[in-house]
């Protein structure tokens, strides 16, 4: 039987009074999100934090948004409502090819984005398909609100630049004209962590691209992406050589390990087949999407 | 510390410690044993209960985080005596062997009925994707689904006959 040490337990309402509560319970205190990646780590004892700061009833973090020309997800929205949203369908097929791999569907009802983040884990699913779209953090603390890309939100595994006192409130996508996305992952069951998957989204005008966005994750790329592959196409016109060169780019762009998920070199190659897979399906859905 | 909730319509108060969890809370403390604890690991899904109406795997959900919440477990199920269709459709079509993994499906069941009524066999596979049974190969649980599909409704009086 797995029980987590002891802690203290508090329940925030706002955003705010979970700030309050974190800078008066000290460093040793965590949010509880979800729990779903939280609570194990407790079980097992690698992670004891001194007291958990519940955020479950904190309405002004949940929800998924369209607000002008941003879709704005809350970090308290659970993986089951951005798999649900039609504006996530509509704007970012990525998110809902990532979400349909991520878990199970009842994992799913309670595990949350701003979790999922908050945790860096090195082989998280929406690192990636938020780094391909060059979202935003929103990160709120005592001293106020600041804004951070997604690609420097992960400073290393387990470790985001969110300090002591300070929580994600949001996560928010751009929408701009043209874009097409997918997500390719390849897993050793149902529901597992990623060996390697790979998302991007494609920016298009007048038929050649404008912006290229490449997530990386299980595989050791720096913050999620890969830029090498992303500059080789900017600019150009799609043709299956460009694919194949951006593929061969990612696979020499990322730093995979040998673990029980697959040789180094296995991960190498998948994240070069899983880049072409992805920008092909990106591709062709940018057909229609261009202003 | 102090934790109010309803389970299975019932309001209850317990103290328990913070770090007690949901299954265990279920299970030890309200003696609803129906609820089973599997993998301590959530992915085996027998623990599955509803946590203000959504199926949840009560192992890693903390008894606090319930606090003032309300949760349905596999006892919840029958109304009056009356096996809702879902346990009438395991017991119809042999949707169980040995019986352990029966009350998690069971809630997953019960809430995809819910919100679709008349699924798919794909459907029904996926909603059940979290859950693990190492008897049945999942067809005859598929199936006790299916069957509480086609007879909700004006089955439940066919049941009571």
């Amino acid at each position: 039987m797995q029980v987590p040490a002891a802690f203290q337990y508090e329940r925030a309402k706002t955003v705010d009074e979970a700030i309050a509560l974190l800078e008066r319970l000290g460093p040793e205190a965590r949010l509880l999100a979800g729990g779903h990646s939280l609570l194990p780590m407790m079980k097992l004892r690698l992670a004891q934090p001194e007291a958990l700061v519940d955020v479950n009833d904190v309405a002004e973090l949940g929800g998924v948004r369209l607000e002008g020309n941003e879709v704005r997800i809350g970090a308290m929205a659970r993986h089951a409502e951005l798999l649900a949203s039609a504006v996530v369908a509509e704007h970012f097929r990525i998110l809902a090819d990532a979400e349909r791999v991520i878990a199970d569907p009842i994992v799913r009802n309670r595990g949350t984005i701003g979790g999922s983040l908050c945790q860096a884990d090195p082989s998280e699913d929406l690192s990636a398909a938020f780094a391909a779209l060059k979202a935003t953090v929103v990160i709120r603390g005592p001293e106020g609100e600041r804004q951070v890309p997604v690609r420097e939100f992960h400073v290393g595994p387990y470790q985001t630049v969110v300090g002591p006192a300070e929580i994600v409130t949001e996560v928010r996508v751009p929408i701009r004209p043209g874009c097409g996305s997918a997500y390719e992952k390849v897993e050793r069951r149902v529901g597992d962590w990623p060996v390697t998957a790979v998302g991007a989204a494609i920016w298009m005008e007048g038929g050649s691209i404008t912006d290229a966005g490449l997530g990386l994750t299980a595989v050791g790329a720096e913050h999620f992406s890969s830029p090498r592959a992303e500059d080789l196409l900017k600019g150009k016109i799609p043709t299956d050589e460009l694919i194949d060169e951006a593929g061969k780019a990612a696979s020499e762009d990322c730093n995979p390990t040998s673990d029980q998920r697959g040789p180094a070199d296995y991960k190498r190659h998948l994240a070069g087949e899983l880049t072409r897979r992805a920008l092909r399906r990106a591709i062709s859905a940018t057909r229609g999407q261009e202003a | 510390m102090q934790i109010t909730l309803t389970v299975n319509g019932e309001q209850i108060t317990r103290d328990v410690e913070p770090r007690l969890l949901l299954v265990h809370f279920v299970r030890d403390h309200l003696g609803l044993t129906g609820t089973h604890w599997g993998c301590d690991t959530s992915n085996c899904g027998t623990c599955v209960l509803w946590l203000d109406g959504t199926p949840v795997k009560s192992c890693t959900v903390l008894a606090v985080m319930a606090d003032g919440r309300s949760v349905r477990t596999v006892e919840g199920l029958e109304r009056d005596g009356e096996l809702d269709p879902v346990q009438q459709g395991f017991f119809e079509e042999h949707g169980l062997q040995c019986g352990f993994c029966t009350p998690g499906m069971m809630m997953t069941a019960r809430h995809l009925l819910d919100h679709n009524p008349d699924p798919s066999e794909a459907e029904i596979r996926e909603a059940i994707s979290g859950q693990i049974c190492r008897c049945t190969g999942y067809e005859n649980i598929v199936k006790a689904i299916r069957w509480a599909a086609e007879h909700s409704g004006a089955a439940e009086e066919e049941v009571g006959a």
